[in-house]
């Protein structure tokens, strides 16, 4: 199912403008006009989108609606009916979640001489990181330096990033780099040895680090093979679904549950790392999203009601370029290493409205604005979308550029017989990437004694607005940092007895406020698609669920 | 909104009407089934949902990734939500990058007889058995570029006669490679040293301690490096 013959006269514009449009640069936006642009059309600016808690140590702070109702939700134990002495797991750390950033401590937090249990809710490694596509940022080239890493990442975050933790950032990029090389990652290099870099929105030198476009699944398959190399114990399909603490106020552990069986066991910890990941499966404001089938904020609400602060709870990352057709796809990433690499965005007149590789936040919100304009294209599902006009790439770099750098995109595109080689992308924002997160300090220690947080559950380094390449490094960055913190941390705790005290404390509060009644469960764990059709699936397919059309022979 | 055709699948033998254009992974769900196992990333990256079907008049089997392959009338489907796969264990930092190495971790890949079931298997159309006969002759290089591109979704193991795991043979060729074969990259070691050596300390201590005001005038008006 090629593109639909309608949209043809608006492809030909956009291969009529082609050739001027090599030569033109668009402006990239200035501060003056970025917040006006941001305040108009970012999703973050939707006031009915958002609400206040009105529980827990962000009480009266906003976010939105989806992430409010995980936060403030009820618990999925009764206290009263655990065992604290049936201890199942007794050791040093836990960590909970297995991606990029649970595999980074879990390595460090052994190589620092503690015992550790690694536990995911789905399989080892699934999680946002192996969908990072474009690379990973350090600033290692002769003219780029960490401090204009520095630079780059305040400005992409609006200036609001808690400096102490962009400064390890960048400083540690370019060894985290060597030590994922030398755990055998497959950097894209030049025959020099050199390593090719790209450029990213909002990064003023050339800084990305790329595996073709399946970099967060090379830096994936290689820790999870590390791991089990190093035979660290793990137990899959075991999500965490309430923390647990000691009469210290420590955290001390975490109860389990089997996701298959409904199994409960309980871990007793000296310390908790949290490296749960993001959010997107919580569908905020109906968006569809790029994230893995388990991101719904589960490590957010466990640090929540153990009296974890959480900061920039408010803001969201809305990726620019989803796929907004076909509808199969629908949300899926466009990784922006297709910009990278020269592609412009425009609209269906064929004309640039935007400086393709400014901040995400930017692109997102001037994509938004020419569609409300009436200048995008509609899919016959009723998505609307703007070109991302990839054929320009390899114009631009020489035939084979855009197989080599990105078969990823080919190859998922290619399913639905659209060439991206030959023919251009239609894109909208989805929902990527919670830009905010658990409070942490550079040693990702949260301010919870015993309860550390790494990855993109954590927040404050990226501010208000994440840059390309940064995720992938931050995982990295305060995963090994919060794996050797935890490490040396439990050489001077002794735990006090097992408590479930604050989940009382919390239903209490609940009651309290008047919500107790009225809220689900949480953590969600997984969401539901099976009972209720998701909102970013077309309308046929909701009105065939609403009368009943499903017949089981 | 135009009115889907609705066309008939089956799910484990079970028929079931769903709307025409969902991928398998979203039918299955239309359908009920709540996915514990066989769903990951959803888009194509993680190799969770390696799913085997055919057709109701065509017994020839296919694979394919449920997120990704749309369905069709008269599907028969399933999924493999997991296969038991051996995995040597190893310590990078003591084995050598070279094809005894391989051959030493993964003997059984003598065994390949070259039945190209995996290359017929694989949803990312990747070369399987041509990189397994590249393992056999030691050429790690051509392993590790030849599979790159590989999800690990267990298809090509699932379906050897020989019981062979071409995909940890790649991993482990690929580590090799990154590890031992790729040329070193001097303008990392060197700003590794500069880094450790102190010489941005002072730089980043005067952007971390500035105005904003001044933060904002530096960031404004950097010098951008073109894309290309």
């Amino acid at each position: 199912m090629p593109y639909p013959g309608y949209m043809e006269e608006s492809i030909r514009k956009v291969e009529a403008t082609r050739q001027r449009r090599l030569k033109e640069t668009f402006p990239r936006i200035t501060l003056e006009e970025k917040a006006p642009l941001l305040q108009k059309f970012h999703p973050d600016f939707i006031e009915e989108g958002m609400r206040k808690l009105l529980v827990g140590p962000n009480k009266g702070s906003r976010t939105p609606n989806e992430m409010a109702d995980v936060l403030e939700g009820n618990s999925r134990i009764d206290p009263d009916k655990i065992d604290l002495l049936r201890i199942d797991y007794d050791v040093d750390i836990l960590v909970i979640g297995c991606g990029g950033a649970g595999a980074s401590a879990a390595l460090l937090a052994q190589e620092n001489g503690a015992d550790v249990l690694l536990v995911t809710k789905l399989r080892l490694g699934d999680a946002n990181t192996v969908g990072a596509q474009a690379g990973t940022q350090a600033a290692d080239r002769p003219n780029d330096s960490p401090a204009i890493h520095y630079l780059d990442t305040m400005g992409g975050g609006g200036f609001t990033n808690v400096p102490e933790l962009v400064e390890v950032l960048v400083r540690d990029a370019p060894g985290v780099i060597n030590w994922l090389e030398s755990l055998g990652v497959m950097w894209d290099k030049n025959p020099d040895g050199s390593i090719h870099e790209l450029s990213g929105g909002g990064a003023s030198r050339l800084r990305l680090h790329s595996a073709r476009d399946y970099t967060g699944l090379e830096e994936m398959r290689v820790l999870r093979d590390e791991i089990r190399n190093r035979q660290i114990n793990y137990l899959e399909f075991s999500p965490v679904i309430e923390l647990l603490m000691d009469d210290k106020g420590q955290v001390a552990g975490a109860i389990l549950v089997n996701l298959e069986t409904n199994e409960l066991s309980l871990v007793r910890a000296k310390a908790v790392v949290i490296a749960t990941g993001g959010m997107g499966r919580l569908h905020i404001q109906a968006f569809p999203t790029t994230n893995h089938y388990g991101a719904t904020a589960d490590g957010l609400v466990l640090a929540y009601r153990v009296g974890a602060e959480l900061i920039f709870m408010d803001t969201m990352q809305y990726h620019p370029t989803g796929a907004a057709y076909p509808v199969q796809i629908l949300g899926q990433l466009v990784t922006e290493k297709v910009r990278t690499l020269g592609a412009q965005l425009v609209n269906a007149d064929g004309e640039q409205f935007i400086m393709p590789l400014d901040p995400r936040d930017v692109v997102a919100a001037a994509i938004i604005q020419e569609c409300r304009r009436g200048i995008g294209i509609k899919t016959p599902t009723g998505e609307v979308g703007v070109w991302l006009d990839s054929p320009m790439i390899d114009i631009i770099r020489g035939s084979g550029t855009i197989g080599r750098e990105l078969p990823a995109m080919v190859r998922q595109f290619g399913r639905y017989n659209i060439d991206i080689i030959t023919e251009p992308i239609l894109a909208y924002p989805t929902l990527h990437y919670q830009n905010g997160g658990i409070r942490i300090n550079p040693e990702g220690a949260t301010t919870v004694p015993g309860l550390f947080a790494a990855g993109e559950c954590e927040g404050g380094v990226h501010g208000r607005n994440r840059l390309i390449g940064n995720s992938t490094l931050d995982i990295f960055v305060f995963g090994r940092r919060a794996g050797r913190a935890a490490a040396q941390y439990v050489k001077g705790v002794k735990l006090g007895s097992l408590r479930l005290d604050h989940v009382r404390q919390w239903q209490r509060e609940l009651e309290r406020a008047g919500i107790a009644g009225s809220r689900a469960i949480s953590p969600l764990l997984l969401p539901d698609y099976a009972s209720h059709m998701p909102d970013y699936l077309p309308d046929y397919g909701r009105q065939a669920l609403a009368v009943g059309q499903i017949k089981i022979a | 909104m135009a009115e889907a055709r609705m066309i008939d699948i089956y799910i484990m033998g079970s028929r079931y009407q769903v709307p025409e254009g969902l991928t398998i992974l979203t039918a299955l769900e239309y359908c009920g089934y709540r996915m514990i196992r066989g769903c990951g990333c959803r888009a194509g990256f993680c190799g969770a949902c390696a799913t085997v079907y055919n057709f109701k008049n065509d017994p020839q089997l296919r694979y394919d990734l449920a997120c990704q392959k749309t369905i069709e009338q008269d599907m028969y489907l399933v999924q493999i939500p997991f296969f038991p796969a051996a995995k040597a264990l190893y310590n990078l930092e003591e084995v050598e990058a070279n094809g005894e190495q391989v051959l030493k971790l993964y003997p059984d890949l003598v065994k390949c007889f070259g039945c190209n079931n995996c290359t017929k298997t694989c949803p990312q159309d990747i070369e399987v058995m041509w990189f397994m006969s590249d393992a056999l002759r030691g050429d790690i290089r051509e392993v590790a570029i030849k599979s790159f591109d590989c999800v690990m979704c267990g298809l090509c193991a699932a379906r050897c006669p020989q019981g062979l795991v071409p995909y940890n043979i790649a991993l482990l060729s690929r580590r090799l490679y990154g590890r031992y074969l790729a040329p070193p990259s001097k303008h990392l070691e060197d700003r590794i040293a500069e880094i450790e050596a102190g010489k941005f300390d002072a730089e980043i201590e005067e952007l971390r301690k500035m105005e904003q005001s001044e933060l904002k005038r530096r960031y404004a008006g950097r010098e951008i490096e073109p894309a290309y």
